[in-house]
């Protein structure tokens, strides 16, 4: 069942790579495709950041109500990408209670990829920060090492593996997202058109190869990113 | 050394403080992402009470919604625990060329986006796709039909079970299995009994995972489904269609109750998950 | 006095880990602490390396209060059970950290890393990581990063637990080596009574959180203070009514003073020693001896001999009681 999926995908590039290529780059998919990557990387970057620390909260911190926190985390993963759109839409689109209204804007698609991939980062960090041997920040504070630089040059090495992998997840499902921002972001053309939702045009207006080659590039790209880190995460494994 | 009896209250003073700030910020990014919005419309649809939900949500086009999306999850699941408990199976316990291949296929539904899993399915067993010809001849139609999006949805999530059962396999090691072997059970036999019961929580949990996945499908969907009301409309293209016919009662009720059932799915998978992590 | 702890205690949640623990440690010496598991040792160590704080008492280390002072500033060198190795350096960045967190020149990092390299023999493994080092490799090399800065106090907690026996022999003889070249004030934690009396000067006798005595190795074997003290550091049995060291019983066949009849029950070879498992009247005991005198007996299971308790050096410990 999945091979034949995977490989029909690429055999669709039928009318030949020129053709293919056109369709690329063709002014609104390349637009949209540009925006895509560019805002799915910056939430990605920032998910790294937060994800830490959120991680960081949660296993090294205590207080009421944390296991309330762990379960809002894994909330994305459960929730259908369209009903993410909608929860964000009615709090911070046209009818927001709090004069917050970023519908139609790339904020919001931002907006919606940081809700949805949140859980990548601090999901996969998690466990690693858990398993880290304490004794090692004991060893390094008796050599006298502030808390800061233990954070930064004993805890943060041991952690970069496990936040890369969440990094290059985050950032895989956020180009291919599309239920929470095709609600959100009101797919102005040009403006704020995700990739996915471009494709999704394609398809129903018949241009199926079009709609073929740009899923090639984001499958190329995810596949290239996932790539990448398998590589990293063998170099690191080397070190033991 | 430097400094050995200057005061140490301003080191454990700055850690406190530390530590607040940063609890501050993380619990204060999650209020505004996710705690708030989903409160917000949790908020609006029983603001007036269950009335208005519990109507919205009968309606004859609510109704077989919700009864296509149940029947498109439930099969997407059995096709997904067969076939999951047998990949899993394969990739753990089977030396093959091209098992690292299979390793990676596997996890690919989750690197793709929904859009092209749709797409592929179209291009494969739609009218004009490669098999679509023959299917088409004899009759069988699986695009813009409920077998489409089952295939659709069972495609997305079904990495969920394989990677949820794999590594209990993997730790358990196949020895009790040898056992049973030499003790003279048959193959369907030592699964029966033997591999099965070893992987029970794990493949529950798998099973909710999926299912909880399955019921909120909608990017692969949207694109397989013909979208027509009453038919091959699953609650999350519901809640589109309502809200394109401005109707943001129900788009609201739809939405509390696919959230609730996700919620209610994420306690069950957790309590599920540790208990696979206490036997083992 | 290189080390003061006075009426220490500290509990994790309802259990009780150190009861009111008083001790001091000489400078220069080598101490062990030593007991059983749970008995408070680890805790006593890491209270007086600054890693746990105590919920009562003091600690002061060179004269200077240290109870509220963090672990960095303490001037004290630790070595963990499991080595805790940087596990993303190598074994020269490992030594060299401490030295470069107090900003060191390279040059004199260098030359430092390279003496200690060279002192626990780790010449050849300077760019390895500790994954690619053996057990014993990887507790040297946690040696040398704690002595790389110089610190005033060494503190080595069950620094050989997790190694084979036979390495176990080897460093511990190292160890002691290494103490005296280098006269450090160190400390070390361990259940295993035989390493405690041969590399120590003094040991300190921990159980259930409470000091039991304090004194060198025949000190506290041949007098200890009371029964537990005595099970632990050695092999003890009954006799009379007194708890005694089966190597300090004597059998033979004629009547002498204080002899008592007994029958021997088994008899086992043990290398170069036998063990003798005898019937004193209705109640168990067992005898060591050397071959030698073992065989010189000739004895048989059965036969009826007379055992005496040689009063000489240890004088044994009345049931529950204290030293005669």
């Amino acid at each position: 069942m999945l091979i034949p999926l995977g490989a029909v995908v690429w055999k669709s590039q039928s009318g030949g790579f020129a053709n293919a290529w056109d369709q690329v780059t063709a002014p609104q998919p390349f637009a949209a495709l540009k925006m895509t990557l560019a805002i799915s990387a910056l939430v990605a970057l920032f998910n790294l950041v937060m994800g830490t620390l959120i991680a960081w909260v949660l296993v090294r911190d205590d207080f009421a109500g944390k296991a309330v926190v762990e379960f809002l985390i894994d909330l994305p993963f459960a929730l259908p990408t369209v009903v993410a759109g909608f929860v964000l839409l009615s709090l911070y689109g046209p009818s927001t209670p709090v004069h917050v209204n970023i519908a139609f804007t790339r904020l919001a698609i931002a907006l919606a990829l940081l809700f949805v991939t949140l859980p990548f980062v601090v999901r996969t960090v998690e466990p690693v920060l858990i398993e880290l041997d304490r004794d090692m920040e004991s060893a390094a504070a008796s050599l006298g090492a502030r808390p800061l630089l233990i954070a930064r040059r004993i805890v943060l090495p041991n952690i970069v593996p496990a936040m890369l992998t969440g990094t290059g997840l985050a950032f895989a499902r956020a180009i291919g997202e599309f239920g929470s921002v095709s609600l959100l972001s009101g797919n102005l053309p040009f403006h704020t058109e995700v990739s996915a939702v471009n494709i999704y045009n394609q398809v129903q207006s018949d241009n199926t190869v079009g709609a073929a080659a740009q899923s090639t590039v984001l499958l190329m790209i995810a596949f290239l990113v996932l790539f990448g880190l398998d590589v990293l995460k063998r170099r690191s494994a080397r070190r033991g | 050394m430097a400094d050995v009896d200057a005061p140490i209250a301003v080191g454990s003073q700055r850690r406190t403080v530390t530590r607040y700030s940063l609890r501050f910020v993380v619990l204060g990014y999650l209020a505004v992402l996710l705690a708030v919005p989903v409160g917000v419309v949790f908020y609006r649809s029983f603001r007036h009470g269950l009335g208005p939900v519990w109507s919205s949500l009968t309606t004859a086009d609510a109704r077989s919604a919700i009864y296509v999306t149940l029947i498109v999850a439930v099969a997407a699941v059995v096709l997904n625990t067969i076939f999951g408990v047998g990949a899993a199976l394969l990739l753990v316990r089977k030396q093959f060329p091209g098992r690292r291949l299979l390793d990676v296929l596997v996890d690919l539904p989750q690197a793709v986006s929904p859009i092209v899993a749709g797409l592929a399915l179209v291009l494969v067993y739609g009218k004009f796709g490669f098999f679509g010809g023959w299917l088409q001849r004899h009759g069988i139609q699986l695009i813009f039909s409920l077998p489409g999006m089952v295939m659709a949805t069972a495609f997305v999530s079904l990495p969920l079970v394989v990677r949820a059962v794999a590594p209990v396999l993997a730790e358990s090691g196949d020895e009790q299995e040898q056992a049973a072997r030499t003790l003279g059970a048959s193959g369907w036999q030592t699964f029966r009994r033997i591999t099965l019961p070893s992987i029970r929580d794990a493949l529950a949990y798998g099973v909710v995972l999926s299912l909880a996945r399955s019921l909120g499908e909608y990017g692969a969907v949207t694109v397989v489904s013909g979208h027509v009301l009453g038919k091959t409309l699953t609650v999350t293209l519901f809640i589109d269609d309502r809200l394109e016919n401005f109707d943001t009662t129900a788009a609201y009720s739809a939405s509390a109750l696919l959230a609730l059932l996700a919620m209610a799915s994420l306690l069950v998978s957790r309590r599920l998950r540790s208990r696979t992590r206490s036997v083992a | 006095m290189s080390i003061n702890v006075r009426g220490v205690s500290k509990s994790f949640a309802q259990f009780k880990a150190l009861d009111d623990v008083s001790v001091d440690i000489a400078t220069g010496s080598l101490t062990a602490l030593l007991g059983p598991s749970g008995s408070g040792k680890s805790t006593l160590l890491r209270v007086i390396a600054g890693l746990d704080t105590a919920d009562a008492g003091t600690v002061s280390i060179e004269g200077r209060d240290a109870t509220a002072v963090p672990p960095q500033r303490r001037d004290v060198g630790f070595v963990f059970q499991h080595y805790a190795p940087f596990k993303h350096m190598t074994v020269y960045d490992n030594i060299a950290f401490g030295l470069r967190v107090r900003k060191i020149p390279k040059a004199q990092i260098r030359e430092r890393v390279a003496e200690l390299l060279g002192l626990v023999h780790l010449e050849k493994f300077a760019s390895r990581y500790p994954a690619q080092l053996s057990g014993g490799q990887r507790q040297r090399m946690a040696l040398a990063r704690a002595l790389a800065v110089r610190p005033r106090v060494l503190l080595l907690d069950e620094p050989f637990g997790a190694l084979d026996a036979q390495v176990r022999k080897e460093l511990r003889v190292w160890l002691r080596r290494l103490h005296d070249e280098m006269a450090v004030t160190t400390v070390i934690v361990t259940h295993d009574q035989e390493e405690a009396m041969e590399v120590a000067d003094e040991i300190v006798v921990l159980h259930d959180g409470r000091v039991k005595q304090v004194g060198a190795p025949h000190e506290v074997y041949d007098h200890p203070a009371d029964e537990w003290v005595m099970g632990f550091l050695g092999p003890v049995t009954r006799f009379g009514d007194r708890v005694v060291r089966p190597h300090d019983l004597e059998i033979s066949l004629s009547a002498e003073t204080d002899a008592i009849p007994a029958t021997v029950v088994r008899i086992t070879r043990l290398g170069f020693q036998t063990r003798v498992d005898l019937d004193v009247g209705g109640v168990p005991a067992y005898a060591q001896l050397s071959r030698d005198a073992a065989d010189r007996l000739d004895l048989e299971p059965g036969t009826a001999v007379l055992v005496r308790h040689l009063d000489w050096v240890g004088a044994g410990v009345r049931e529950g009681g204290r030293v005669d």
